[in-house]
């Protein structure tokens, strides 16, 4: 996709929020869970994950389940990793830590920002905090190091051939 | 009868967000396989298509915390602390499992690990290691 474009400045203000908020409009699962882009700057994007009923880990407390804060912590920090870039990307993970603080509190949304800290030509290094009323309160912290340009040289739906053994 | 296992097998089934996930436990004696069947919306890449990340991190975090409950005979599930995720593969638009192996339950803290695959066993798509409060550290002591 990315090969025919002209090297561009890179975009800040609306048009790259709207950039950066597409990459999670083109995200089925973060479609499926609501994951919102609510602020974006160079390399840090912060997001949220509304609270629905079907997200709850533990029916009895109502708190949010452990993997919606592993899905939108590991898809906020690849949207820090793709928003440092001059020329967007794909990215994969390559590991992902997360330490869980605290349970969330029921009923909350899930807010979390991401800051890419270090953005090289094969890597990106990423951390975030998931959080229910402010920063300083975590629910959870991340630490991620992704891949950059992970289609490289593969094709759309190579995922669909039969992998060669 | 029901068993320790059967009931915790059945207790998946109750968790919202596994049922969004769609997943499905199988439990042979005492080892868990977590079935998570393909749907579209875990595609994270849509171009390849790829699994998202966080969806197979979820589905390993699940399988650990079930096989740890089964293993520590607790009818509660325990509390996550950390989990470390290595991403070994892109993850396929197929079925996914995940099962876990408990490597040592402390009488606070206890270490397990689990394996996602797709069609090959031997081929994992990505692994997890985790940390977790033992459900009876929980509890007031008596």
């Amino acid at each position: 996709m990315s090969e025919e474009k002209p090297p561009q400045e890179y975009q800040s203000g609306e048009s790259a929020l709207e950039r950066v908020q597409a990459m999670t409009r083109f995200t089925p699962l973060a479609q499926a869970l609501g994951i919102e882009i609510t602020r974006f700057e160079r390399g840090r994007v912060w997001g949220k994950v509304p609270h629905r009923e079907e997200l709850v880990g533990d029916p009895e407390t109502g708190v949010i389940a452990g993997g919606v804060i592993t899905t939108l912590l590991d898809h906020l920090c690849g949207t820090a990793a793709v928003s440092g870039m001059k020329i967007p990307v794909p990215v994969a993970t390559i590991d992902l830590r997360i330490d869980y603080m605290r349970p969330a509190t029921p009923g909350q949304d899930i807010h979390a920002e991401a800051h890419c800290y270090k953005l090289g030509k094969s890597v990106a290094f990423v951390r975030a905090v998931a959080y229910d009323d402010t920063p300083d309160n975590p629910v959870a912290h991340a630490v991620a190091a992704f891949m950059v340009n992970s289609n490289n040289g593969r094709k759309m739906g190579a995922n669909l051939r039969k992998p060669k053994s | 009868m029901s068993t320790p296992q059967i009931r915790v097998a059945e207790a998946i089934a109750r968790i919202p967000y596994a049922r969004f996930l769609g997943l499905r436990a199988e439990l042979k004696g005492d080892e868990l396989t977590l079935v998570m069947p393909f749907a579209p919306h875990l595609i994270g890449n849509p171009v390849l298509p790829a699994l998202h990340g966080g969806v197979v991190g979820a589905l390993m975090e699940v399988t650990a915390l079930t096989q740890l409950a089964i293993a520590s005979k607790a009818e509660k599930f325990p509390k996550t602390i950390d989990v470390n995720i290595e991403y070994l593969r892109s993850g396929r638009p197929l079925d996914t499992y995940a099962r876990a192996r408990v490597v040592k339950i402390g009488r606070r803290i206890a270490n397990v690990q689990a394996e996602a695959w797709q069609n090959e066993r031997s081929q994992p798509i990505a692994s997890l290691h985790g940390h977790f409060m033992t459900p009876e550290a929980d509890e007031p002591s008596v």
